[in-house]
């Protein structure tokens, strides 16, 4: 099976200090944001996306594995996050370790269900699911059906940040994205990442070397399943609100967009990815249905022209890994 | 007992699109590698073009069932030719992701003319011979009232699988298709124009999507989105029954139907969602799926 990311580059103490120089960049950059006057909602919503992004790459990157159901942990995390919030009565953090812990329970249910096949019919196997739960929260009474939970209060996180206030909200949702981040980088550059990438690039021989290929890559169906639910329960701040969009399979698809337009198996294309598809639909908000079909265009673009993405191209070109 | 036959009936209907659908999607992950989420939103388009012949040109049902497979088999073969074509080698899920970004397009643009919202197309009444009106009204079965338009999707989309089984499995053509798919360089080898067999496999497994949605459109009216979670459903048959067998897509596509039927009359409730928990137990039971060789 030909890998997605053909040309990849060893990972060298060289690449390891470009990738922390743009990091600390990345990091810096975010960090000044609310003092350009920026909307500060705009680019929170970006972060969460892209953290669910970045989660999403660490399955179908470095596992090989492309999941095209990874909305049911956004919208699971946020449900069970907005839920305690609300009707509980929790504190925020609490708020985030129930968002977070529903994803990872969902995501252990679902991982030990997709990767019992592989390659397409994983694709399918996690859309089916996702749609599965579509229904479920659908007709669910906690979820409130259409309307979704609304007006969730945002409180005090450790009962010292005010995170009704869009500064203080704003540099939760940067620590969370950084944190979250890191730790996906760290999991790439670890024996664990490793042996992932061994199996993305040929399980059978992984599996003769001695290793169990199904508990990695349910490991790391996992790992990434928490993160990605941890965006979720983040975005619930942000948004205020749970609904049946978070769990729809067009927000799965958007998921899959912003990794592809990133550059699907780079470590900052995702973010990249995640704030080019949600400023475009910003600006496009008015054109309707269009953005659904630029979105369409996008998707073909990229796969027949531009198969690397925005940051692989430019590590391409640099032959450089970021 | 009149009411479960009713939803024995629907559940049929829905396992005629099933089996049709996945029946085009098995036939083109064989020949393409590509999974064709594009399969949706072309069915749609069957039906909008039938509707667009009755209300345009004023060419009626019957017609249609025949040019709208294929004037959509065509655009699906202009697809393949000019996008499909360059992902050959390349990894199956860039076929994924090209087919989901033209479901988008044409989706899309769809709902930009027409909205969301459903467009009526009419039984045909005609030909009218002696007390039939085309294929209006219903027969008394003695147990049961059967619309003759509900009775003629399920006889005709069986006759139409059947068809395509049996231009796969028993003709020389299908005969070429098969090695194609097992050995296409060789096949070549032999002086067969794989690529172009590789075009028309599009066309043909487009054409069927397309005409399950004539099929379709007296009874689910024409709507944009009327494949979008079609396809989904489509997909978890696709994963129970395995592609590896044309008769076992069929017959997968229709035993799913009736059990969804079956479940809209004693658990309404899980109706929208049996096919999938199905395809959980499946997976548990027997990964590789129920017809399915490893893969």
């Amino acid at each position: 099976m030909s890998a997605l990311t053909d040309d990849s580059i060893p990972v060298t103490p060289r690449a390891m200090r470009d990738e922390m120089i743009v990091f600390a960049a990345m990091a810096v950059l975010l960090g000044l944001v609310p003092l350009t006057g920026i909307y500060p909602f705009f680019v929170m919503q970006a972060l969460c996306f892209a953290l669910l992004a970045c989660a999403f790459n660490l399955l179908i990157g470095y596992g090989g594995l492309l999941s095209f159901g990874h909305a049911m942990f956004l919208g699971t995390a946020g449900y069970c996050s907005a839920h305690a919030l609300k009707v509980w009565g929790v504190s925020p953090e609490i708020g985030i370790v129930v968002g977070v812990a529903g994803a990872a329970a969902l995501s252990v249910v679902t991982g030990f269900i997709s990767i019992r096949r592989q390659g397409i019919y994983f694709s399918m196997i996690t859309l089916a699911l996702s749609q599965l739960l579509y229904f479920i929260y659908l007709q669910a009474p906690f979820t409130h059906g259409e309307d979704g939970i609304q007006g969730i209060p945002q409180g005090y996180l450790f009962g010292i940040f005010n995170l009704a206030k869009p500064t203080v909200l704003y540099y939760v949702v940067l620590a969370g994205f950084l944190g979250g981040f890191l730790l996906i980088y760290r999991t790439i550059n670890s024996p664990f990442g490793e042996v992932l990438k061994a199996i993305r690039e040929n399980e059978p021989r992984a599996i003769s070397l001695g290793y169990k290929t199904d508990q990695y890559k349910l490991l790391a169906f996992i790992l990434s399943g928490t993160i990605a639910g941890f965006a979720g329960s983040l975005k619930v701040f942000v948004a205020q609100n749970a609904s049946l969009t978070d769990v729809h399979w067009t927000m799965s698809g958007e998921i899959v967009l912003m990794t592809l337009v990133g550059g699907l198996g780079t470590i900052f294309g995702p973010v990249v990815g995640a704030f080019v598809i949600i400023a475009m639909q910003q600006y496009l908000a008015g054109f309707g249905q269009w953005v659904t079909v630029i979105q369409g265009v996008i998707f073909v673009a990229c796969v027949l022209t531009f198969r690397r993405g925005v940051i692989g191209e430019i590590a391409h070109y640099f032959r450089r890994s970021l | 007992m009149q009411a479960l036959y009713a939803q024995l009936l629907v559940g049929l209907i829905n396992g005629s699109f099933y089996a049709l659908l996945s029946l085009g999607l098995a036939v083109i992950f064989g020949m393409l590698n590509i999974i064709n989420f594009a399969h949706g939103a072309l069915y749609m388009m069957g039906a909008f073009t039938a509707y667009f012949l009755l209300h345009l040109t004023g060419i009626g049902y019957w017609w249609a069932l025949l040019i709208a497979p294929i004037v959509v088999g065509i655009f699906g073969m202009i697809l393949e030719r000019t996008m499909l074509q360059w992902l050959a080698g390349l990894d199956h899920l860039y076929g994924l992701l090209l087919t989901f970004g033209i479901a988008l397009i044409v989706q899309g643009v769809f709902q930009n003319y027409f909205g969301s919202s459903g467009l009526p197309y009419a039984i045909p009444d005609y030909p009218q011979i002696g007390e039939w009106r085309g294929l209006q009204g219903g027969m008394n079965l003695g147990f049961m009232f059967l619309p003759v338009y509900r009775g003629w999707v399920v006889i005709f989309s069986l006759v139409v699988c059947l068809a395509t089984w049996f231009l796969i499995e028993k003709t020389r053509l299908g005969a070429y298709l098969r090695a194609a798919t097992e050995n296409p360089t060789l096949v070549r080898a032999f002086g067969i124009n794989v690529p172009r067999m590789i075009t028309l496999t599009y066309g043909l497994g487009v054409g069927l999507a397309a005409l399950a949605g004539v099929l379709s459109a007296p009874i689910n009216q024409v709507r944009p989105l009327m494949g979008a979670d079609l396809i989904i459903v489509v997909f978890a048959v696709v994963v129970i029954g395995g592609m590896g067998s044309i008769l076992g897509s069929i017959i997968t596509g229709f035993a799913l139907g009736v059990i969804e039927g079956l479940t809209k009359y004693f658990y309404p409730e899980a109706s929208n969602t049996v096919v999938f928990v199905l395809m959980v137990l499946v997976l548990l039971v027997k990964p590789t799926g129920l017809t399915g060789r490893a893969a």
